[in-house]
């Protein structure tokens, strides 16, 4: 089941009748690794959880290949504070399987496994809501590509980790794209968006201003809120 | 003060001489309660669930009643388990009145609304948390309940034990319901209240310590079973 490409047109966000987000259009394809940057703000999260089906649009619409139920089935989410679940690391990890009908033995397998990449095999006994802000961030990766989504949506994830958990959750990302999950992941860290970016998105007061590859968009940007963003000004 | 001296001594003696009495009304006490806490969970867990987690028209003042409903008279509550299971009431084919099955009736009607209010807060604090989480995960609503309940259930051990303590220390509607019959429907509250009016207080206060100490004992044996407040915990 081929789930590409998301199409956004039109699509516009309010929250008490400001607005948000909009109009954006856009379309994701098949693979790639994609950064979205902007000020704070800019509507970058807006647009990850529209695109992941999280906020409604308040006009447009947002489409995948396949009906909206199919495609939410092989996306997953990681939040830029980790939302733990008050269960064991093991468990938290095997919890996405469960959802999908797995058993206990076969998902908590299937859990272990997968902690072992993750570099969690020592903690699968842990509670999950008392490991540290880089343990909990590698859970979530991992309770989010356990189920080898399509597409994974990233919100911040390095924000307010150490240069070690950011490296090592870089490495996890890189390896997923590998394995043929598509990555779209807002960042602030301009550093971070140069080693991991295929293409960027930048955005400025709710709107795309570019939607270009890595290469272009950091030696010769459309905008000047982009160039001032890469530069590192203090854009508003 | 002799006489609660007294009472200290007259439950001691009862307690370590295994006294018929005393055993029959403790153990048809547990019954009636654990009973009608455990029937009560089973309505009110998924109620509180079901309230955090569903939007439905009027859901606020579904909300509001049930709070309203915590501080339900047990007197009318008797009163009306009384009318609904006496020969001329809808229910009186059953024969119910005045066995322990009223008073758990009795027990479940006012226990229910405690029980949900404190678990529907309990859920509701916790889906605030997992609201994002389980809707990216596509959850359906039944699988966002069950986890819910799931994983806050030592909040909803708290619901629980505050039903089980309104309910063992519950007097009026059960005295009305089951009507104190001894060997049939009496228990520790029931028993204590007849015992005062006999002015039998050094037996009153034995049963009075009994009730407390049982009261106390449940609620540590769950706390331990439940491993509540452990640091490795939640």
């Amino acid at each position: 089941m081929v789930i590409f490409p998301l199409r956004m047109h039109g699509v516009t966000a309010h929250f008490r009748k400001k607005r948000l987000v909009g109009p954006i259009d856009i379309t994701i394809e098949t693979e790639g690794f994609t950064i979205v940057m902007g000020p704070n703000g800019a509507g970058k999260t807006t647009l990850l959880r529209l695109m992941h089906g999280l906020q409604r649009c308040s006009g447009g619409g947002v489409e995948w290949a396949v009906p909206q139920a199919k495609a939410r089935e092989k996306q997953a989410y990681v939040f830029q504070s980790p939302i733990m679940m008050r269960r064991k690391v093991i468990d938290s990890i095997a919890y996405p399987l469960r959802l999908r009908g797995l058993g206990v033995s076969a998902a908590r397998a299937k859990a272990q496994e997968c902690a072992g990449r993750f570099g969690l095999e020592n903690l699968l006994d842990s509670w999950a809501p008392m490991l540290s802000g880089g343990e909990k961030q590698k859970l979530s990766l991992a309770r989010a590509l356990v189920i080898k989504p399509d597409i994974l949506f990233l919100d911040e994830p390095c924000a307010n980790l150490d240069g070690r958990s950011t490296r090592e959750i870089e490495e996890i990302l890189l390896d997923a794209q590998a394995s043929g999950t598509r990555i779209i992941m807002s960042t602030h860290d301009i550093g971070q968006a140069r080693r991991l970016a295929q293409d960027v998105i930048f955005m400025y007061d709710g709107k795309i201003h570019e939607q270009t590859t890595a290469d272009i968009f950091f030696t010769a940007p459309a905008t000047k809120e982009a160039q001032a963003f890469i530069n590192g000004d203090i854009v508003e | 003060m002799n006489s609660m001296h007294q009472g200290f001594w007259d439950a001691w003696e009862l307690i370590i001489t295994f006294d018929r009495d005393l055993y029959e009304i403790v153990f048809l006490s547990l019954k009636v309660t654990v009973s009608a806490v455990i029937l009560a969970s089973l309505i009110a867990l998924p109620l509180g669930a079901f309230l955090a987690v569903f939007r439905f028209k009027f859901r606020r003042y579904v909300i509001a009643v049930l709070n309203a409903l915590m501080g339900l008279p047990p007197v009318v509550v008797g009163l009306f388990v009384y009318m609904l299971l006496s020969r001329a009431g809808p229910l009186g084919g059953f024969g119910l009145l005045f066995s322990p099955s009223a008073m758990i009736i009795a027990q479940v009607i006012i226990i229910v609304p405690l029980i949900a209010s404190i678990s529907h807060q309990a859920i509701r604090d916790l889906w605030s948390e997992y609201h994002d989480l389980l809707i990216s995960m596509n959850a359906t609503r039944f699988q966002r309940a069950k986890a819910l309940l799931w994983d806050g259930k030592r909040a909803l051990l708290t619901a629980i034990l505050a039903g089980f303590g309104r309910a063992i220390g519950e007097v009026g509607a059960i005295m009305i319901v089951g009507g104190n019959i001894e060997h049939a429907t009496r228990v520790l509250t029931t028993a204590i209240a007849l015992e005062t009016g006999k002015g039998n207080f050094a037996f009153a206060m034995g049963l009075g310590l009994v009730l407390i100490t049982l009261a106390i004992l449940i609620n540590l044996l769950i706390h331990i079973v439940g491993k509540t407040e452990r640091a490795s915990t939640w």
